[in-house]
């Protein structure tokens, strides 16, 4: 402001108060610039509907326009990471299972990818196995993305939408409670393999699914793809380049969206993934239009992949690895009270083999020693690269588990995208990113 | 009543000790529940079978690995030799082990080191993928270990870096200004283990509440030894209950 003779100023404690005596009105206007000089705090969340989960921002306004964005985590820590180390190796896929809650099958893989490494069993997972996991994993991810346009939909606006993606990943849902039992919190996989082999109705019910989600992708591109106010909140919204991802660390969609196709399964392949053929969808936006391309390029993609693992598993094989020391001893089966030991098993143990008995208790109650080491697997999660750091002190228990979430990691990128943008594009960029805050926060 | 921290001696009569989480980043009134590397819960002498109970693990020191080093590892190694001239004093050690190479750095250094690991040509680890801690109590008088896994897009590469630092001391350089993602994950080392990022821009607690006691993932925190009050009762913490002891 400069001095004018028009307008006399003091300073009191509600700000500073002009005093105009006539002449230039115009200029005393321009000088304080009522609308941006204003800047507010708004706490948003962490019960927000739009915040996508437990997730608290605190948003320094100017009007419309973000200043700064700050986010604050934290609020569904569980400790999941240090209850790790007070239980054996296997157990820890029950607790695992449980971070991101979208996603468990990856979580259960990467760790249990990362206890096989340190045993040095990796050659030993039989392929049967391998391809299951893939077959879950794509499915997962499929069900992830599902979610992921269902929310980010419903946040922008978009009510049908989330019915409709909700009501497709209820079906993918079915299928894992068909082959493990639970809908979600699996604890399928596990060191050495998987927990028991897929049944022959859920191989049914992944083909009708195979039929069906195409079509229904059809309708979501009609529904989205044209709208005009899809596009209006999404075309050129919480732009974030390659070289800001890899600062950031941001990698998965929001990485491919940005132009740059690093996908974990093709750049460092695990699970076998180099036999299957699929690609990696990119887009050079950067924006949230570009994400939730690439998403829905994904689920495809992922569909390919299932087909292909589906048609794999006509071959029968063994699940588990052979040693013995490793794999649990019993054929689990699904009985009317849920998941546990056949009843062959059972009957083996407690009326013919002492020896099956103790082996059997020992395994279970202590569990296998894992030699000391550490290792670090990463594997692509729907979010980005899911890494596990596990560290063994040569126990039946893990020393330490880390996990790189890439949720935590993703989220410190919502400022870059966010400020100098509209208010109302935070929760447009905060929800392309696809934090789910129970991997975030661990 | 004997306080947690009065060991009875032969005589019956409690006499004080240290609190054992004076020093150890528990809270002091609850101290751990069991000397770390042993057992579980704390649980010695009962009768109990599972292989918890007596269980001592040994912690046997981390041998290094001789050239050549195998895969990708001696090209990286080399490179990084060319291309940092403190190389000899910052590079403890260098371990092989499952395929995996690690590379100990002095704590000191490690912001050096990832600078010149990520803009030499011959290097270009562009992404930093995990920072995290690891506490080797017991094993290492520099207990705390601060382990980074570094990404080469370009080659495809993955390399370990750990700086180890003493738990009476746990300074160390924050890679912030190489790598920003390390920002998060720096701020959880730091509320998990205690460890000190000189020159991080905003080192406060991330998933802990900002007025939590100590470090929870240090191996002497005991894992819920914080009583927890319900509806007015106070749950003993697991350790204090009847089926560990």
């Amino acid at each position: 402001m400069t001095t004018s003779n028009y307008a006399t100023e003091r300073e009191t404690t509600e700000g500073r108060v002009f005093t105009v005596t006539g002449g230039d009105w115009d200029s005393v206007v321009s000088g304080t610039d009522p609308i941006n000089d204003e800047r507010i705090v708004v706490n948003m969340g962490p019960q927000h509907p739009s915040t996508h989960g437990v997730l608290r921002l605190i948003l320094e306004l100017e009007g419309e326009t973000v200043r700064e964005a700050r986010s604050v985590i934290g609020y569904l820590h569980t400790g999941i990471e240090k209850n790790l180390e007070y239980r054996t190796w296997v157990q820890g896929s029950t607790f695992v299972t449980r971070m991101d809650y979208l996603s468990p099958l990856f979580n259960e893989t990467a760790y249990s990818l990362a206890v096989e490494k340190l045993l040095g069993i990796t050659d030993e997972v039989t392929e049967r196995a391998n391809t299951i996991r893939v077959l879950m994993m794509e499915l997962n991810r499929i069900s992830s993305h599902l979610v992921w346009l269902a929310t980010t939909g419903m946040e922008l606006g978009a009510i049908s939408i989330m019915l409709y993606g909700f009501r497709e990943r209820e079906y993918i849902l079915e299928i894992f409670e068909l082959i493990t039992g639970l809908r979600m919190n699996h604890a399928y996989v596990r060191p050495g393999g998987v927990a028991q082999d897929v049944p022959d109705d859920a191989i049914i019910k992944i083909r009708d699914f195979l039929k069906l989600l195409p079509k229904r992708l059809k309708e979501y591109e009609d529904l989205l793809s044209g709208q005009p106010i899809w596009t209006e909140r999404t075309k050129n919204v919480a732009v974030l380049d390659a070289t800001g991802c890899l600062a950031l660390g941001v990698t998965g969609p929001v990485l491919r969206s940005a132009g740059l196709a690093w996908d974990l399964r093709k750049t460092m392949p695990y699970c076998g993934y180099e036999t299957y053929e699929f690609g990696v969808p990119t887009h050079t936006d950067g924006d949230v239009w570009g994400r939730y391309q690439v998403r829905l390029a994904e689920i495809r993609e992922s569909l390919k992949i299932v087909e292909q693992a589906v048609d794999r598993l006509a071959k029968p094989g063994p699940v588990m690895v052979a040693d013995r020391k490793i794999a649990w001893p019993a054929q689990l089966a699904i009985g009317v009270d849920g998941m546990g030991n056949s009843l062959e098993h059972v009957a083996k143990i407690m009326g013919q083999s002492m020896e099956s008995l103790i082996h059997h208790f020992k395994l279970v109650t202590e569990g296998f020693r894992v030699p000391p080491g550490q290792v670090y697997v990463g594997i692509e999660s729907p979010r980005g690269e899911l890494g596990v750091h596990a560290v063994s002190d040569g126990g039946t228990r893990p020393y330490r588990v880390h996990y790189r979430e890439p949720s935590f990691v993703n989220l410190q990128a919502l400022p870059a995208m966010a400020e100098g943008g509209l208010i109302a594009d935070v929760i447009a960029g905060g929800a392309s990113l696809d934090p789910v805050m129970g991997g975030c926060d661990r | 009543m004997t306080s947690p921290h009065d060991k009875p001696n032969d005589g019956g009569v409690p006499v004080p000790v240290t609190p054992a989480g004076a020093t150890s980043g528990a809270p002091a009134e609850h101290p751990p529940s069991s000397p770390a590397g042993r057992g579980m819960f704390g649980n010695q002498g009962s009768g109990d079978v599972s292989g918890f109970g007596g269980l001592v693990r040994p912690r046997r020191p981390i041998a290094g690995a001789a050239r050549p080093f195998g895969s990708y590892f001696d090209e990286v190694y080399d490179a990084l030799e060319e291309a940092y001239p403190g190389f000899a004093d910052a590079i403890e050690k260098v371990v092989v082990d499952r395929g995996e190479l690690t590379l100990h750095i002095r704590p000191e250094r490690i912001a050096e080191v990832c600078q010149v690991m990520r803009d030499d040509l011959a290097l270009r680890f562009e992404l930093c993928s995990s920072v995290s801690g690891v506490d080797y109590l017991g094993a290492d008088e520099r207990r705390l270990h601060v382990v980074y896994q570094l990404t080469s897009m370009t080659y495809r590469r993955r390399v370990r870096l750990e700086a180890a630092v003493p738990a009476e001391n746990p300074h160390l350089p924050s890679v912030t200004s190489v790598y920003p993602t390390a920002d998060w994950q720096e701020r959880e080392a730091y509320d998990m283990f205690g460890i000190v990022f000189d020159g991080h821009p905003n080192l406060t607690r991330i998933l802990m509440p900002d007025d939590w006691e100590g470090h929870p993932q240090r191996k002497d925190y005991p894992l819920g030894g914080v009583p927890v009050e319900y509806k007015g009762a106070e749950i003993p913490p697991p350790d204090k209950r009847r089926s560990y002891q």
